[in-house]
This record gives structure tokens, sequence and C-alpha cells, in this order.
């Protein structure tokens, strides 16, 4: 009998490990070109947008770089949108907006999603699977719809406020849809299925002996709660804040539908300035702002995250 | 120092507090689906209003097969979903298998990094990006000289193929590549090996990642409303100019529609998956047996 592949002169060998590296290169090649391509660069062309200003042209902001006369190029670079945000306090003011909601709402998710999860995670183990189906199904219908949803739900003839005066509890409809309460309940319930996830994942891996040890030693079930798997849970608690902050911060789809039409979220000013306004350039400098903001969030989701697939190893 | 005296351990008892609110929270999640499919059998114009008289009909539903507007949107969207969750699946898995296979590798922190930030980037940032970048190429190379499926397509494989490569990641740190590298050491190819050992195993995540990438595309508003062009209006688009206008019914007739339809393909491919899984596991403990 012959070994294949492993009894063959050193030539033979360094060409197949030559192979198997291009082999490599190529995986690895293809999809962080396209990432390069169509998710790297084009916040580099956003940026140097936001140091242009804005034309009426197609496309509507002037060229950086120009030739002013033979081999003279001008650099023009402008800090006037930076400057428009920080004095005009529309910007300054919708950024804090965003974040204050944002914050207030995905603490709102962490408070009702906890619950969920752990009692998914002490459910019995049979029953689990079905239990995680029911959070992660609504996850995958279309998120505009569930969020139109709550238009008929909360508007003033509504269906809350309907029921509500059937039953003779009030004679004037509340006044829900299109005020930031409306926002936080169209962020909670969109993303609740982010934070219950990771939080789940976590719980799931905790060792029931140490709260049997815990009960053993005295622990009322509260307390063993605060001090074991409260604990333990946190780097959960904080994958599922950062998975549900991140996004709504920028959230614009919610805000639209929902949110009051006086105070508007950062995503929409930057919308309005971009398909409204048509000032490319500001619309920009809104998204670097943004970017800028939600750069220590990410690069912390992503430390948390790629260890946790490692940890999977 | 006096120590507490020592309680009696405490029977774990049936809490009841965690499933009740396991109960409400579920509760919070499906009621107003359930509310949208009420109403979408309501006679009344006016949504909420339950005319008790007409109720319930289906001249919503009626009025829906009719609309030219939607029925194209929709295909648009079928065929962009389709091509999307193909694309991401194919750029997914090679992104997965790099970064749970080939150890440390040049790159590796760059390839890691831009896979996970589309997971949380905010849409409205991303579909900015993309469309200042079409523009960027049209001026450099004249392509693409409008903006249209093939646009949004490209749009929506750049924000998939992270949760794909998620998927696969997660699949594949199941396993720890053994069976590879002992198909390599039998002299086998790597396509042979990957064909053979790799692909059976990471098909049910890959099955998830092309339906996970569907749903992705087929639900997208923001990155579209910003790459498409005028006459590429996908489905979530056309609702999504409906709605800012106030509920309307036919709106909840289409939700009820696609909701039920991706709950039963939600359903019905967990089914699968599962019993699946459990052949293989049968298998797997009678090859062990014999």
């Amino acid at each position: 009998m012959r070994l294949p592949a492993r009894s063959g002169s050193l030539a033979q060998i360094r060409r197949r490990l030559a192979r198997a590296a291009s082999g490599r290169a190529v995986v690895v090649g293809i999809p962080l070109l396209w990432l390069l391509l169509f998710f790297l660069v084009p916040f580099l062309i956003v940026l140097k947008i936001s140091f242009s200003t804005a034309l009426l042209a197609m496309p509507p902001y002037a060229p950086l770089l120009e030739w002013v006369g033979h081999h003279i190029a001008a650099l023009r670079v402008h800090l006037s949108n930076y400057q428009l945000l920080w004095s005009d306090p529309l910007y300054l003011d919708s950024l804090l907006y965003s974040v204050r909601v944002a914050a207030g709402s995905t603490l709102c998710c962490l408070l009702l999603g906890y619950p969920m999860a752990l009692a998914i995670a002490r459910a019995a183990p049979a029953r689990r699977p079905l239990l995680l189906m029911l959070v992660i199904l609504p996850f995958w219908t279309s998120f505009l719809l569930r969020v139109y949803a709550w238009i008929g739900l909360l508007k003033d003839d509504g269906v809350i406020n309907n029921v509500l005066r059937s039953l003779h509890l009030i004679h004037q409809p509340i006044v829900m849809i299109n005020t930031t309460f409306a926002i936080y309940v169209g962020i909670v319930y969109s993303y609740l299925p982010f934070m219950v996830l990771p939080l789940y994942a976590n719980l799931e891996k905790h060792d029931g002996a140490l709260l049997e040890a815990a009960a053993d030693l005295g622990a009322h079930p509260w307390r063993a709660f605060w001090r074991v798997t409260m604990p333990l849970s946190l780097p959960g608690v904080m994958a599922g804040f950062l998975l549900v902050f991140i996004p709504a911060v920028g959230e614009y789809v919610i805000p639209s539908l929902l949110g009051p039409a006086n105070q508007l979220m950062i995503g929409r000013v930057l919308s309005t300035e971009f398909f409204e306004n048509r000032d490319w350039p500001v619309a920009s400098a809104v998204a670097i702002v943004l970017l800028l903001l939600l750069l220590a969030p990410i690069v912390i989701f992503q430390r948390y995250h790629n260890r946790e697939l490692e940890a999977e190893r | 120092m006096s120590r507490p005296p020592i309680r009696p351990p405490i029977r774990p008892r049936r809490a009841l507090l965690l499933p009740l609110l396991l109960a409400l929270g579920l509760a919070f999640l499906y009621l107003p689906i359930a509310s949208l499919i009420v109403y979408s059998f309501n006679a009344s114009r006016l949504v909420t209003v339950w005319d008790a008289v007409h109720s319930p009909t289906l001249k919503w539903y009626g009025e829906l097969f009719h609309n030219s507007q939607i029925l194209e949107a929709a295909w648009l969207s079928v065929r962009i979903a389709v091509m999307n969750a193909t694309g991401a699946v194919i750029l997914g898995t090679l992104a997965g298998m790099a970064l749970s296979r080939f150890g440390r590798f040049g790159g590796r922190a760059l390839l890691a990094a831009l896979t996970t930030a589309p997971l949380v980037m905010p849409e409205i940032i991303t579909g900015l990006s993309l469309l200042l970048l079409f523009i960027t190429f049209e001026q450099l190379t004249g392509w693409p000289a409008q903006r249209d499926a093939a646009t949004i397509t490209l749009a929506h494989i750049s924000f998939s193929i992270s949760y794909v490569a998620v998927i696969v990641q997660a699949r594949l740190a199941g396993s720890d590549g053994s069976l590879e590298e002992a198909a390599l050491d039998l002299g086998a190819r790597p396509s042979v090996a990957f064909r053979r050992i790799t692909l059976p195993l990471i098909a049910p995540a890959l099955l998830s990642g092309w339906l996970l990438s569907f749903t992705l595309s087929w639900d997208d508003v923001v990155i579209s409303q910003f790459v498409a062009g005028p006459g590429s209006s996908t489905l979530p688009m056309v609702i999504f100019a409906k709605v800012r206008l106030g509920v309307s019914p036919d709106v909840n007739a289409l939700a009820t529609l696609l909701i039920t339809l991706v709950a039963a393909g939600v359903l019905l491919s967990t089914l699968l998956l599962q019993r699946r899984e459990r052949s293989r596991a049968r298998a797997l403990a009678l090859s062990q047996e014999g």
C-alpha cells in the first residue's frame, strides 16, 4: 500500500503548500476586498465630502482638488460644515436627544429582556427551543410592518385609546403617537430579540451548581441572583446593550413613523439634509460626527463579539 | 463576631415570577402583530374603528392583487432578495471559514473588524456612504450609469455578509477541523475536502444564512432608499411611503400575508433542520455501536 501525499519529495510538499497558501489567499482575499470596497472606502468618501461645500450641480458638492493652472492643483478643504454643526443648536440638540432616547430605551429593553432570557434559560431543556423560537420569530418578520402596527395601536383613535374609552377609563384620548414615548415603545419592541438572545446565550451556560451552593450556604434566591447570576451575566448584558444602543442612536424608521415632528433624532436630521435640503456635505459631516460618537461602543462590541466566537472553539 | 445562623436550605420552589414576566414579554411581542392581522379583515377604511356590520371581509386582500405598484415592487424585492442571499452566502461563507479555520493570518484583525461592524452600524450611515461610493464610481468609470436593482443588491450583499459569516463561524466552532485535516492528510485536495466534509457540515448554517439574508434584504428600507434610483422602488420603500401618510387597510392585509408567510417558512425550516440533526445524531450513534 502506498501512502499518498505524506510520502513525497520535498519539492512536491513545497508545491502542495504553495497551492494551499494560494487557495487560502483567495478565500481570505475575496471577502476582504469586497468589504474594503463596499464598507471601508465609502466612509473615506463620506469623510472627503464632509470637507467640501454644497453646489447647485450634480453631484451637488465642490471637488476638494481642482486644477487651477498647469500642474498646479488647489486643495480646498472646508471646515464650514463642522462649524455649522457646532454653532447651530439644532444639530447638537438632536444628537443629545438621540443618545438620551437610545440609552433610555436600551435600558427599558434590558429590564424587559433580562427576565425573559432568564426564564428561558431556567425552563425545562425540552421547552427552551420553542420559547427561544417565539422570541426570534418576530425578528424574522418585517421590521417596518411591526413599527407600523404601533401606529394603529397608539394613535388618538387607535386601538389602545378605543379600548380605554369603551371601558370608561378615559374620556379624552391619551396622546401617545408622535411623542418621545412612542419612540421608546418602538425601539424596545423592535430590538427586544437583540437583547434577549445574547443574554440567553450567556445565562444558559451558567453552572446550576453555583446557585445550589449559594442556597446551601443560606442565601435567599434574590441574594443568590444579585451575587452570582447577575455578575456572571455582565458580558451578556454588555453585548445586548451595545447591540441595541448603537443602531438605536441612528434609528430612522421608528422616529419617522412614531416620533414627534418638532424634535428630530439625528438619523432624521441627516436624511432631511440629504434628501430635502440636498446639502450632501452637511449630511456627510453629520454622518462623520455620528460615527465618531459611536466608534468607542462599536470597538467594544467587536472585542466582545470576537472573543465570544473564539471562546466557542 | 457572631455569624448569621445557618438557615435550612431553601427548597427550590416553582418560581412563578419569571414565567409570568416571560409571558408578559411574549404578549408584548405578539399583541401588535395580532391587532394588525385582526384589523386587516375590518371593512372600515378607518382601520382601527371596527365596522361590525360589514366585517370580517377580504376586500383589502382583493384590492392588493389589483394594485400593480405593490405587485411590481414585490417582484423587484424578491429578485433582489434572492440575488442578495446567494451572493451573501458565498462571500459570508468564505469570510466565516477564513476567520474560524485559518488561525492567525495577515489581515485577520481587519477582516474580523469589517465583518462585525456592519452588524451594529446605523443603516442611515451605511446607506449614505454606499450612495456616495456609487456616485464616485460613476464619476470615475461611468458605471453605474443609473441606480437600480443592481446597486441595491450590491448594497444589500455588503451588510448581509456579516450575518452569514457569524452563522458559519458559530457552526464551524462546534467542530475542530480534525476531519478536514484527516482528509488532507489522506491526500484529498483542499477543494475536495471542502466539498465532501466542510460543506455538509455547514449546510444548515448556509440554509439559515441564506434565509436570514433574504429577509434582511426583503425588509430593508433605509439603505434601499439611498441607493435606489427612480423606477426601482422595492416593496418596503412603497410601504414606507404609504404608511408615512398614516394607517391604511391594504397595508394591514399585505402585512398579514407577509407575516404569515415568513412565520410559516421559519417554522418549516426549523422543523426540517431539527429532523435532519436528529437523524444525523441517530446515524452517528448507530455507526459507533456497529
